[in-house]
This record gives structure tokens, sequence and C-alpha cells, in this order.
């Protein structure tokens, strides 16, 4: 077991840079979700810490050691693909032995020790089956099984549970957590839902372009996104521009919002399940009238789309926050200024505080 | 594709088809089992054809001749072709649309050129006319069909697999032993089956390219009939052709051609 570093990774495709000068450490023993758009580097990033890409410039360390040069057969390494990469023409056994013969393990230890991963995968007794007897679920389980049974130093997952439907999905995140935190290896997954990311991960990293734009712990960066660009991809925040003024935000409209105190920069953030709705006037500090244009009922949740300061906002509660609300009706918006974060501007040019 | 069921004229034309296809062979195979040299009837059945066949040294050699080179033309160009289909696939070699392309000619070149044209090759490197030059045409002719039946089969294989392999502490040639070839078997014996059949059942280019009175199985077949028609011809050619049915069948069985994973 060991910890995973890297620093400077440059790779590019031709003109496109998949990683551009990336440095990050993941701690041992830590589950760590690489988040991001698609092309943003991050698949590229867990290959070339596989060894599957070799960066241009930069350096993968795994437990403190460069392995640059070394070939993915001996970085020692579990990874977990996307399509599970189960070898169809072997068993279950087969393809947790695969692993533990090419390191010329003894037989007597291979069974004890796949007898071992399929109990801790939950799949005892499922060692003489071929994959294609298998559910979505139980391939995902050998292959976590497959990756692990070898020992290795760090755990690779490429989009882990995205071949799973959604309630499966849920489940096997529950699981995957379980078992690492057994195992107690370093685990690197790469995921495009951000929902995932934040229910599996002790820190998330969020990757824009080939860089790291902010990386801490799920409940850190969820609450203070840094930047613009991650508040709206964690979680689709509203997000507000104008004047820095010491007492907050000021609107081009003349409005000012509140923010929480410390760093102002020219943009605030602020989540649709942070703000309410009221027909009337509210007494605090940060409301803005606006115009409903639309409720979107989604079971659980109501979204209301609002026409206010200029632009439009996402208001996001219990059904029941909304009674007595009707698309076109004139509303105020209000939310409490500690709910706020001042993140920064994406694009240069707009006015960043002093 | 659900099969929907056939309508009558359909059905119809589906057994003409099949009427002209294999009527002549199955008048053959018949006439192997009369007893007559002269396809009269009434029918008269006998194994004396094949009994007289085995007596027939000069086509016992040439049978025995065509085998043996069908074997030799089968593992050379499985292992060449194989090895080649895989490369194609791998690796993103420079020029691979114009390689797959150039691999074609053989096929739809008329025999008859290609066979002149590798005399005149062969002669002119010093190669004699022999088994050796019929087992070089051979494996030149056999050497597309190994290519395209290999590489129908690579279609299907995923090649994550290889990396998952990779990631498991397996070096490439493992990989290659343990986790590709597995894979490829069913088509790697399929177009072992398929070379061993267009060897076997090969005439013009061995024509050209066998020494007189050393031939392979076909020429023979062609000489005898032109030197006079003897039932044993119809005996052997029987023999032939269920050879290359049963050769064709397994194909289609192991090759399904790039369908099922």
């Amino acid at each position: 077991m060991s910890g995973v570093s890297v620093s400077g990774l440059v790779k590019a495709w031709g003109p496109v840079r998949a990683l551009d000068g990336l440095t990050l450490d993941f701690p041992e023993g830590s589950f760590f979700g690489l988040l991001g758009p698609s092309g943003s580097g991050k698949t590229t990033l867990l290959r070339a810490i596989a060894g599957f890409v070799t960066p241009d410039a930069g350096t993968v360390r795994i437990g403190g050691q460069s392995v640059d040069g070394v070939p993915v057969e001996r970085r020692e390494i579990g990874m977990v693909f996307q399509s599970y990469a189960l070898f169809p023409h072997m068993t279950v056994a087969g393809n947790l032995s695969f692993g533990l013969e090419v390191r010329r393990v003894p037989a007597r230890e291979r069974a004890r020790r796949i007898d071992e991963a399929l109990a801790l995968v939950r799949l005892e007794g499922f060692g003489g089956r071929r994959p294609a007897e298998l559910s979505g679920g139980q391939r995902q389980r050998v292959a976590m099984a497959r990756a692990i049974v070898t020992r290795p130093r760090v755990l690779l997952l490429d989009e882990p549970l995205s071949a799973l439907d959604r309630g499966l999905r849920t489940e096997m995140q529950i699981e995957l957590r379980r078992i690492q935190r057994e195992v107690g290896i370093t685990a690197i997954f790469v995921t495009h839902d951000q929902e995932e990311a934040l229910t599996l991960s002790d820190r998330i990293g969020i990757l824009r372009e080939g860089r790291l734009v902010r990386e801490g712990p799920p409940r850190a960066v969820w609450d203070d996104p840094g930047d613009a660009f991650t508040a709206r991809f964690l979680g689709a925040a509203n997000l507000f521009t104008g004047t820095p003024e010491p007492g907050g935000l000021r609107l081009a409209s003349g409005a000012l919002l509140a923010g929480p105190p410390g760093r102002t920069t020219g943009c605030l953030a602020v989540r649709p399940e942070a703000m309410a709705l009221s027909p009337v006037e509210p007494g605090a500090p940060n409301a803005l009238p606006g115009r409903i244009a639309a409720l979107v009922f989604a079971g659980a949740t109501v979204t209301a789309l609002v026409e206010a300061a200029g632009q439009q906002a996402r208001v996001t509660g219990a059904p029941s926050a909304f009674e007595g609300l009707a698309e076109g009706q004139p509303v105020w918006l209000a939310w409490p200024p500690g709910r706020a974060a001042w993140v920064a501007p994406d694009r240069p040019g707009v006015a960043t505080g002093k | 594709m659900s099969a929907a069921p056939l309508a009558l004229s359909g059905r119809l034309w589906l057994g003409l088809m099949l009427v002209f296809l294999y009527a002549p062979i199955l008048v053959m195979a018949a006439m192997s089992l009369n007893a007559s040299p002269f396809y009269q009837l009434p029918f008269e059945a006998s194994t004396r054809w094949y009994a007289k066949l085995w007596t027939n040294r000069e086509i016992l050699a040439a049978a025995w001749r065509s085998v043996w080179i069908a074997l030799a033309v089968a593992a050379i160009a499985t292992l060449i072709g194989s090895m080649a289909a895989i490369a194609l696939w791998r690796h993103a070699v420079p020029g691979r649309r114009l390689l797959q392309a150039l691999l074609f000619p053989p096929i739809a070149v008329p025999w008859l050129i290609t066979g002149t044209a590798m005399l005149v090759f062969f002669f002119g490197i010093g190669l004699d006319r022999g088994s050796p030059a019929v087992i070089l045409g051979h494996v030149a002719l056999a050497l597309p069909y190994v290519i395209v039946v290999v590489t129908a089969r690579l279609q299907g294989f995923d090649p994550t697999l290889e990396e998952a392999a990779r990631s498991l502490g397996a070096r490439p040639l493992t990989v290659t032993l343990r986790i590709t070839l597995p894979f490829l078997a069913p088509g790697i014996v399929a177009a072992a089956l398929f070379a061993f059949a267009v060897s076997f059942d090969q005439f013009v280019v061995s024509y050209f390219l066998a020494r007189p009175g050393d031939t392979t199985l076909p020429v023979l077949i062609y000489t005898a009939i032109r030197k006079g028609f003897t039932p044993e011809i119809n005996a052997i050619s029987t023999i032939v052709i269920l050879v290359s049915m049963v050769l064709m069948l397994l194909v289609a069985r192991l090759a399904r051609f790039g369908g099922e994973r």
C-alpha cells in the first residue's frame, strides 16, 4: 500500500493537451475521486498512473518511488475497467488466478487467496462460473476481486459503475467503499458523475483542460468551490457577477448581495437548494425580485427557474416549499448570506476584489 | 435477424439454386458407384472403381502429394497470415489501408494470370518447377483468405482485455499467448482449414508450377481426362469433394465470420 503522486504531468495528443502540467497528491489509503467534464484529462491521468500512457513530461510516483519507464506489468497496480474486461474464456476463478499465476504464486496459496477475494466481494461459490453467466453487478464484483487479489499498491478504477443501472449503482457505491476500507488500499477513480464522486471519495480533484482546478475533501469543495467552473460543475450553482464592495457584491441592477466574510472576488455562487422563494418581500438582506419562468417537478424535489437580476436562477427544494406558486408569478428570491460562496470568475476581464 | 417464413416462390427458387449447384456433383458421385464404365443405366451399385483407385499408384501418389502440400501451405500461410492480421490490427502501420487493399487482388486476379506471372517470376529467380514452387504459389493465394478470416475474428476482440492482463502483471508475450490467442483460436483454425482447402483444390497455379509427372491431384485428374476418361476419376473426385465440403462446414462452424464475441 502506498500513496501516489504526480508532478508536472504533460501529455499532448497532437495539438490537444490532455494533461497540462498537472501536479496532484493521492494520500495513502484514501479513496480519491477524479472528476471533470469529458476531455478534462481525468482518464489520461489514470492511464498515465497505470502506465498505459507515457507522459511527455513529469513524473509519476507510487509509494514515493518514480515509476517513469516502468512498464504497466511491473507497476503493481490493480485496475477496474469500465467494461470490466473479464477474460471471457476463463471462469471467475480463472480470472482471479491469472494475476497470481503470472506472479508464480504456488497453487495452494492461489486457491486460498482466490477464496478470500471472492468472500470479500460476497461471491463465494461463484468461482466456477463464466463471466457470460453473471449479472452486471456480479461482473463488477469479479472485476474488483481480480484487481485486488494480487495485492497491488494502488487500485485504479475507470468509470467503474457507469455500466450499471441506477439502483444497482447506488448499492455498488456502498460496496466499493466497504471493500476499499477493508483492504485499506489507495484507490483512485475516474467518474463524470459528481454525485458518485461526492458519495465515494475521501478527497476529490476537479480537472479542467488537463489541469487541477480544485482539490480537497468533498464537503469542503462543495461548500467553497473556489472558482466559477467548479461551482457550476458541482451542483449547478447560481452565479452572480458584479462589483465587490465591503458589504458584499453590487449587481449591475444596483442591488447589494451580502456574501460571507473573507476573500471577495467578482462572483458569488449560491446553490439552488440554499435559495428560497416567497411571494412577498422578505425582510432579509439578500432578496431579489423576479418572476417564475418554469416549475419543474422531479418527485422528491421541485426546481423553479426564476428570472431575476437579468439572469436565470435555479431554486430547488421540497415540493411543499413551492405550494401556492405558479409559473409567471412575481416572486422574491432570498438566501442566508452564509450559504453563498465567493468564487473566482472564469473569464479574465470580470472584476476581481481587492 | 428474425427469420420470416419464405414464400413459395422463394422456396422454389432456392430449390432450383441447390439443384443447379449440386446436381452435377450428385450425378458424379452416383456414377462413381455405378458398375458400368459408360454411365449405362440401369444403375448397378458397385465399389469397384474405389477398389481400382487403390491400385492406381499414380493417382495415390498425386493425392498424397496434394495432402502434404496443402498441410505445408496451411501451416505457413496460417502462421504468416495470423501474425500479419494481428500486426495490422494492433499497430498503426503506415499505409495500413493500402496494405489491406493490396490483399484482395490475389483473390480477384484470374488464377491463369497469377499462375503465369508466378511461373515467369520463379523462372527469373532460378526457382525450378516443383513442389517448393507450388507451395510458395499456394501460400501467396491462401494468405489473403487467412488474413481476412483472422481479422474478422479480431473485430470481436476487446483490446481492454489485453490491458487488463497487463495491469495484472502479465508481460506482452504472456498476454498474447494466454489472452489474445485463445480468443482467436477458432478463427485461426478456420483460417488454417481455409488455407488447406485453397491449396488442395487449386488447379491453375499448380498446373503451371508443378513438374510434369510429379503433379498434384487436380492436375492429374485434368490430365487423365484429356488422355481418356476412366470412372476412377469419378471416385477420386467424389472423395475430393467430400473432403472439401467437410472442411468448409468446419470453417463455417468455427469462424462465424465476426459474429459472437
